[in-house]
């Protein structure tokens, strides 16, 4: 499967056998009733999972899933009908069942799918997919890093690496006549050590990806910084000691706990919530709502990263949207239904977990820009805090705004010096105003290393997220002592 | 391209085929399905699914090498790749001395057990908006500070599960489920809270009413408004049967023979030894008519049965399928839980707290100063070291009565000293979903908050 031989538009309807005429039969069909907008979502993946434990690949799995959605608007409802089995047949039940939502006729439009496009973004363009390549040289990395982290520290007893890749070719074909395919590889390399001592059992994980090629791992060493970091992590909760409870300074590390701004903010500012009125953030558009020294984007326009397309689940192209400017809330995450009954520009947010879901507002990848602090001041601000550098995962209730996020790795800050290690523990505070007590923001803006998986409404897709350090003043630990 | 009707007989061709390409062993787990939900917001219609879906996940064996394949493209060709590609995966993989199907031994009766009610068929979609309207509309009407909806929803959902393997274990069997919910949002001075409540039932007259759905979502949501934080304090902690389920929902993962044989648990080596309090006894149950766990067999083709999980708060069973279970020297206990296309993982079927003697309200009143705690967020517990911190929110008690609610705040401990701790078990069991606990009181925990 090398790119240059695969077209979606052709190898879709090929594998499927069916033909522009069936889909814009179905289509036709479907504006029978009094539908706004229609349109079909065609897929097909590949994917592959191998994992090593005590030193072994003991799994190793390649799934191929397949199938159509048909979505069908009017006004504010929305029917979704999907099948694993794609025919004309299969097609029109769907498109009967979509349809359901209008009661009336509609005006018997025909469609003519006349705008077959390319997307104008070439955001991953492999040379090969890590798909195809040959499964032992996947076997022999993860034998590698089970060897790397055995031998990092005796206390590392057991290694859990896994690689996972994954090919999606998907089309849209929408009632307004557009054709529009993508071609969507991911993989990703995770590794977990256990470290024991004395009784004491400790994890620690890192991995990365995106929508790279397997050599991408190879380049700068990147499976042995991975690896070390996960064996890193795990001794060095070996030593941690409980977490204060309560609330205290924090100061957040580069990269991944940017987590932060996606549940703190990300979520509330998707259209759908604000639609609805549902959020916490609705209505508060233009008013501040971090301290200026914050403006934070949404792009899904960086070469290769996980949370980057291409076009969206919609067919429309991705881009980058300022969400908050200086502490001030500028703009939403659109999908194509929210806009249109918000009468607001479309963001190219309109993701889907699979054909058999349909799309919503999401992010892609979602970060902070950087400011003029060094990490080394910021930390030397505090006297008494936390300074976290991992993260698992986090969670927000969006209508009142509370979220948390778990940290895996994280260290007291005494008299403005990194000290000891401390035992995972949950942040907690209020979206609309956790960024208002954001007094430092360092020069040293990362991007997470393409983990971060983000589940709405039952859909998981893949995002980044990304920030410089920070700090914040006074949020919650949960901790215990 | 037609789909192939797949039957039993099928999925053994299947595995002939293979084992004349060199396979030793290997089964094939097929599930079909349907399923439908309607969503209405606001009285109106908001959403409508639904979908029909298929998939075959084959796993062989070459001696004491596997690989798992599946897919969605069921037709005889894409079939004939399949087992080539499987072959040729497993070839790759390592030798693992403990690999391959269940004993033999496990072949005994498959009991026939409740879990399929026809008129998931029979449901229209129009009797499902008018629950879903029926549970919304129950849920605005019952307090004018209920101001808005993030809808009301019923979904209904079919599945067929056929298992076939060179070790003459198959069988099939025929799923329903039936849902409803509702989810309002109040508000007052700008304020907004949401909650939600749910009624699950794999048989459809089992359902609780919609309107009571609604109004106990309702009343959920309302208690919420006008919720505080709190200091920073330690102090007993009552779980009520949503917060105390997810509890037993963390135990599970620590539970697993899989958590258990890497070394990722932290009840590594304490079969047999006391993990919780006396109170506490706790079961898995993949047996009970009607259970949202419950099956007849599990994902290798072994009956489901009753586990004693913890007796007097010692723990007797951990929950193995039959891999994990020979890395620890131990038999199956039936846990087997698959998707098609991945290995077999060690998961819960119906598992709950037993009822206790309590009933909620002398939970609370046995309280003289703590957090009756009522939802949680975050993934804040760490199954290897029990390490346990969590977002919560709930309702303070004052001398035995629920006072205010509060919010913003997290509740941390370690969950061995937790279950150690527990002082209380209700005797408010019931079985709303897979896994299950009545109202329970937790000694002492921190809570973080001012």
């Amino acid at each position: 499967m090398s790119k240059d031989i695969i077209e979606p538009e052709i190898f879709l309807p090929d594998k499927f056998g069916i033909d522009n005429l069936t889909m814009e039969k179905a289509m036709t069909g479907l504006l029978s009733r009094k539908i706004d907008y229609a349109d079909l979502y065609l897929e097909y993946v590949t994917s592959e999972a191998l994992s090593l434990e005590e030193g072994l690949v003991k799994n190793a799995s390649r799934n191929i899933t397949q199938g159509v959605g048909v979505r069908a608007i009017a006004g504010d409802k929305t029917g979704y009908a999907y099948s694993d089995e794609v025919s004309l047949q299969h097609i029109q039940l769907a498109a009967r069942t979509a349809g359901c939502i209008a009661a009336e006729s509609g005006d018997n439009s025909i469609v003519s799918l006349n705008k077959m496009e390319k997307p104008r973004l070439d955001l991953y363009p492999l040379e090969i997919y890590p798909t195809d390549v040959p499964i032992e040289a996947k076997v022999r990395l993860l034998d590698k890093i089970d060897k790397m982290a055995r031998s990092y520290d005796p206390r590392i007893r057991n290694v859990m690496a896994s690689f996972t890749s994954q090919y999606k070719v998907m089309l849209i074909v929408t009632s307004e006549g557009l054709i529009i395919g993508d071609i969507q590889p991911m993989c990703r390399l995770n590794v977990t050590c256990i470290a024991e001592s004395g009784g004491n059992r400790q994890v620690g994980s890192f991995g990365g990806g995106g929508r790279v090629e397997f050599s991408y791992f190879f380049d700068e060493n990147r499976y042995a910084l991975y690896t070390r970091r996960a064996a890193k992590q795990a001794i060095i909760n070996l030593e941690a000691v409980d977490t204060p409870a309560g609330t205290m300074d924090i100061v957040l590390g580069p990269g991944w706990p940017g987590i932060l701004l996606h549940e703190a903010i990300g979520h509330g500012l998707e259209a759908d919530f604000n639609r609805k009125r549902t959020s916490a953030f609705t209505d508060m558009i233009g008013k501040k709502v971090a301290s200026e020294l914050c403006t934070v984007v949404d792009d899904g326009t960086i070469a290769r990263r996980r949370g980057s397309i291409n076009v969206d689940d919609e067919g429309t192209e991705s881009r980058r949207t300022v969400l908050i400017e200086n502490g001030i809330l500028v703009g939403y995450l659109q999908d194509r239904l929210n806009a249109k009954l918000m009468k607001m520009p479309l963001t190219g947010n309109g993701r889907r977990e699979s054909y058999a879901h349909s799309p919503m507002p999401r992010m892609t990848n979602t970060f902070m820009l950087q400011g003029d602090s060094s990490a080394v001041d910021i930390i030397r601000s505090v006297r008494r805090g936390l300074y976290a550098v991992s993260f698992g995962g986090g969670q927000v209730d969006i209508t009142n705004g509370k979220f948390v996020f778990t940290a895996s790795e994280a260290y007291l800050i005494e008299d403005g010096k990194v000290t000891t290690p401390v035992r995972g523990a949950t942040l907690i505070g209020n979206g609309p105003d956790v960024l208002k007590k954001v007094s430092m923001v360092g020069n040293d803006l990362e991007l997470d290393t393409g983990i971060g998986t983000c589940g709405k409404d039952g859909q998981s897709v893949p995002v980044g997220v990304g920030m410089p350090t920070i700090k914040i003043d006074g949020m919650t630990v949960g901790g215990t002592v | 391209m037609r789909n192939m009707e797949i039957t039993i007989e099928v999925a053994q061709d299947i595995l002939d085929k293979a084992k004349k390409k060199g396979a030793t062993d290997g089964d094939i787990i097929i599930v079909d399905g349907r399923s439908s939900s309607v969503q209405v917001r606001l009285s109106s219609i908001d959403k409508i699914t639904d979908s029909q879906y298929k998939t075959l996940g084959l796993r062989l064996f070459f001696g004491k090498k596997s690989a798992i394949t599946s897919t969605s493209d069921i037709t005889p060709e894409s079939l004939d790749k399949l087992i080539t590609d499987t072959c040729g995966i497993a070839k790759v993989t390592a030798h693992d001395e403990f690999a391959g199907l269940p004993l033999p031994q496990y072949s005994m009766k498959v009991r026939d057990i409740e879990v399929y009610d026809e008129s998931v068929h029979q449901v229209t979609g129009e009797e499902m908006i008018e629950m879903a309207k029926a549970a919304e509309s129950a849920a605005l009407k019952y307090d004018s500070r209920i101001t808005n909806s993030d809808g009301g929803n019923c979904s209904k959902r079919y599945a067929h599960v056929i298992y076939a393997s060179t070790n003459n274990l198959s069988g099939e069997y025929r799923t329903s489920m039936f849902s409803i919910s509702a989810t309002p949002i109040a508000s007052v001075e700008g304020l907004m809270q949401r909650d939600y409540w749910y009624s699950t039932a794999r048989r459809f007259r089992n359902l609780d009413k919609p309107e009571d759905v609604g109004e106990l979502a309702a009343k959920r949501t309302i208690r919420r408004l006008g919720a505080r934080k709190i200091h920073t304090q330690q102090t007993p902690v009552v779980f009520d049967q949503e917060t105390a389920s997810t509890l037993l929902s963390n135990l599970c993962t620590a539970l697993s023979g899989y958590s258990i044989y890497k070394g990722a648990s932290f009840l590594v080596n304490m079969l047999n030894k006391q993990i919780a309090s006396a109170d506490v006894a706790i079961y898995d149950d993949g047996t009970i008519p009607w259970g949202i766990g419950s099956k007849p067999f599990d994902g290798e083709g072994i009956p489901s049965r009753k586990t004693v999980v913890v007796e007097k708060g010692i723990l007797t069973n951990y929950l193995l399928d039959s891999y994990s279970a020979r890395k620890l020297g131990l038999a199956s206990t039936g846990n087997a839980s698959r998707g098609a296309g991945d290995p077999p993982v060690a998961a819960p079927t119906n598992f709950y707290l037993s009822a206790g003697q309590y009933s909620p309200d002398e939970i609370i009143k046995s309280v003289e100063s703590g957090l009756y705690v009522t939802d949680l967020i975050g993934f804040g517990f760490n199954p290897v070291t029990g390490d346990y911190s969590r977002g919560a929110s709930g309702i303070w008690i004052e001398k035995g009565e629920l006072t205010y609610p509060v919010e913003e705040i997290t509740i941390a401990g370690n969950l061995k000293d937790m279950l150690m701790q527990i002082e209380m078990v209700g005797n408010d069991l019931d079985f709303r979903q897979k896994i299950c606990s009545p109202t329970v009181k937790i000694g002492r925990l921190t809570i973080a908050g001012h």
